[in-house]
């Protein structure tokens, strides 16, 4: 086993490059997916907005890359993102495959979110007036708000699982360190430490998500 | 005689409804209505009769497949999106479930009309917390409505009604989900409301103690289209068809009935200290059962009424009819069973 003064740095850039691949994707991953998952519930048949060929084309979208496993998504995106992010290697590059991957799935957990919303808000919302946006803002974000977080919690945690797998093509963080220490070198000491430390992450994150979203629940 | 001027004005409404399944199911034909300015007109009907649809149809949340509703002169249907928005700041709605957003405090709820016509933040917060003064609410400007019972929680919706000084207020089943006790403080209120603000009230709702306790007129609603329309107290004493028979006591008089010719007897509470119906018994010597009686305020008068069986036989019917009617009772054969 590596002596304690090049595991503990090691380990530590680790942790720290896995929680940036992971915020950074959530972040841009939501700057997507919210707008995304607003506009399947407003443009179907009865939404605020209605309209088909909109709808049809983002859930088609939605679907198409939400089946691609996304270890194979990375590898075909490889001369994209080197295109767009100037390289496909390290915790940078990865970041924009994370969020090809991921999008689609934070837009359909905004659509659910946001379908819990009564109808009956949104029918109250109109009779006073509101115009569409105003209903998405004032009612359809906020009242959604504790369901959203709660989301925004699983969407971080499945996206770390995500960036560890992305370690196998190059990828930084715990991920790429149980793999190359672990696996490839038979140190697998290592791998279970990185798994330990990607267990923690975890939970921490999701604990972090269920305390906010229980501040912010004013419903009980 | 008060001027009448008309607020809403119904007009041939229609509403087809094209189901999943490619069929078309109709929820309102042939629906005429005039509503005045200032008055509380109650709309009743059972389930499925298409109360609903007709009330969403006044503010176009539902849009009619033809005939016309006209609000104060303006014909809904000339409107686009926007005029339609700015419209509906006039017509104010409040609903079985209360809707209100529940993560918004009381206070915030009643301002939320004001923050969608953009009225000045300051001056909302002063205008909600009048209104909240007037449903009696102040004290709970801070809560949230998950904190609140039924009957407050809806006087918190009919406070954010208000905010915006509307011409109309639709009330669509707005007591259905309340205790009698608090369905009272509810329509008191809202009778207050119609009387110091001068709102035409317009109120859906199947049971009939609500349209007693304050509609001046009502419209009966059956199979998709209002089959009878007039002053409640009119409608009361003579209904003219089987569903307003029904609505009107069909809770309590679930009677068995034998052979024999069946009459629902209406007096006001003038003759109520005359033994009118012994009277009858010895004048025209007919034993005559009776089902079913009790007696009802109707817009604060007291009415009386009986449903009476007489023998089968056509002279005592006759006699019983006629000494009846004399007396200045409002007399009525019921025929359909169904109609009780």
């Amino acid at each position: 086993m590596m002596p304690f003064d090049q595991l503990f740095p090691l380990l530590l850039q680790g942790t720290w490059e896995s929680l940036y691949m992971t915020f950074a994707s959530t972040f841009f991953s939501y700057l997507l997916g919210l707008p995304l998952g607003i506009a399947l519930v407003v443009t179907e048949k009865d939404g605020l907005m209605p309209n088909r060929p909109i709808n049809a084309v983002l859930n088609v979208l939605v679907n198409i890359l939400r089946s691609a496993p996304f270890l194979i998504l990375i590898m075909a995106l490889t001369d994209v993102t080197r295109a767009v992010m100037g390289t496909s290697l390290g915790s940078s590059a990865i970041v924009f495959p994370l969020v090809i991957a991921a999008f689609p799935y934070v837009g359909r957990l905004v659509e659910g979110s946001i379908r819990e919303v009564e109808g009956g808000i949104v029918e109250a919302m109109k009779s006073m007036g509101a115009r569409p946006m105003q209903i998405i803002l004032k009612a359809y974000l906020p009242e959604a708000m504790p369901s959203l977080i709660i989301g925004a919690a699983l969407a971080t945690t499945t996206i770390l699982g995500y960036s560890a797998m992305a370690g196998i093509v190059g990828g930084g963080g715990l991920g790429a360190i149980a793999i190359n220490y672990g696996y490839y070198k038979y140190q697998y000491e290592m791998m279970y430490i990185c798994l330990a430390l990607l267990i923690l992450l975890v939970q921490v994150i999701q604990k972090i998500g269920n305390l906010i979203a229980r501040k912010v629940d004013k419903r009980r | 005689m008060e001027k009448r001027t008309p607020m809403i004005e119904i007009i041939e409404l229609g509403k087809t409804f094209t189901t999943a399944t490619g069929g078309t199911v109709t929820a309102l034909k042939n629906v005429n209505l005039n509503i005045d300015q200032g008055e509380i007109f109650g709309i009743i009907g059972m389930s499925g009769a298409g109360k609903t649809t007709l009330v969403r149809c006044i503010n176009h949340l539902i849009v009619p497949t033809s005939g016309t509703v006209k609000i104060d002169g303006v014909d809904l249907s000339k409107l686009n999106n926007k005029e339609l928005s700015i419209l509906r700041r006039s017509i104010s709605m409040v609903f079985q479930g209360f809707n209100l957003l529940m993560q918004r405090t009381v206070e915030k709820n009643v301002r939320i009309p004001m923050e969608i016509a953009g009225v000045p933040k300051e001056e909302a917060k002063k205008r909600a917390m009048e209104l909240l003064e007037i449903v009696g609410l102040a004290d709970k400007a801070k809560a949230y409505p998950s904190q609140l019972s039924g009957g407050q929680k809806q006087r918190v919706a009919i406070a954010r009604a208000l905010t915006t000084n509307p011409k109309v207020l639709l009330c669509d089943e707005a007591t259905s989900a309340l205790d009698p006790m608090t369905t009272r403080s509810i329509l008191e209120l809202l009778k207050e409301i119609n009387q110091k603000l001068g709102i035409t009230i317009v109120l859906i709702t199947h049971e009939m103690s609500v349209i007693k306790e304050i509609c001046t007129r009502v419209a009966v609603m059956d199979g998709s289209t209002v089959v009878e329309e007039g002053p409640t107290t009119e409608v009361f004493t003579h209904p003219k068809t089987p569903a307003a028979l029904k609505l009107f006591y069909t809770e309590d008089a679930q009677v068995e009935r034998a052979n024999g010719k069946v009459f629902r007897v209406v007096f006001d509470g003038e003759n109520a200290f005359e033994p009118i119906i012994a009277n009858m018994i010895i004048a025209c010597k007919a034993p005559v059962n009776i089902l079913y009686g009790d007696i009802q305020r109707v817009n604060e008068k007291s009415f009386g009424q009986m449903v009476i069986q007489f023998p089968n036989d056509a002279t005592s019917v006759e006699t019983g009819v006629a000494f009846l009617q004399a007396k200045g009772m409002k007399v009525q054969e019921v025929e359909d069973h169904d109609a009780l």
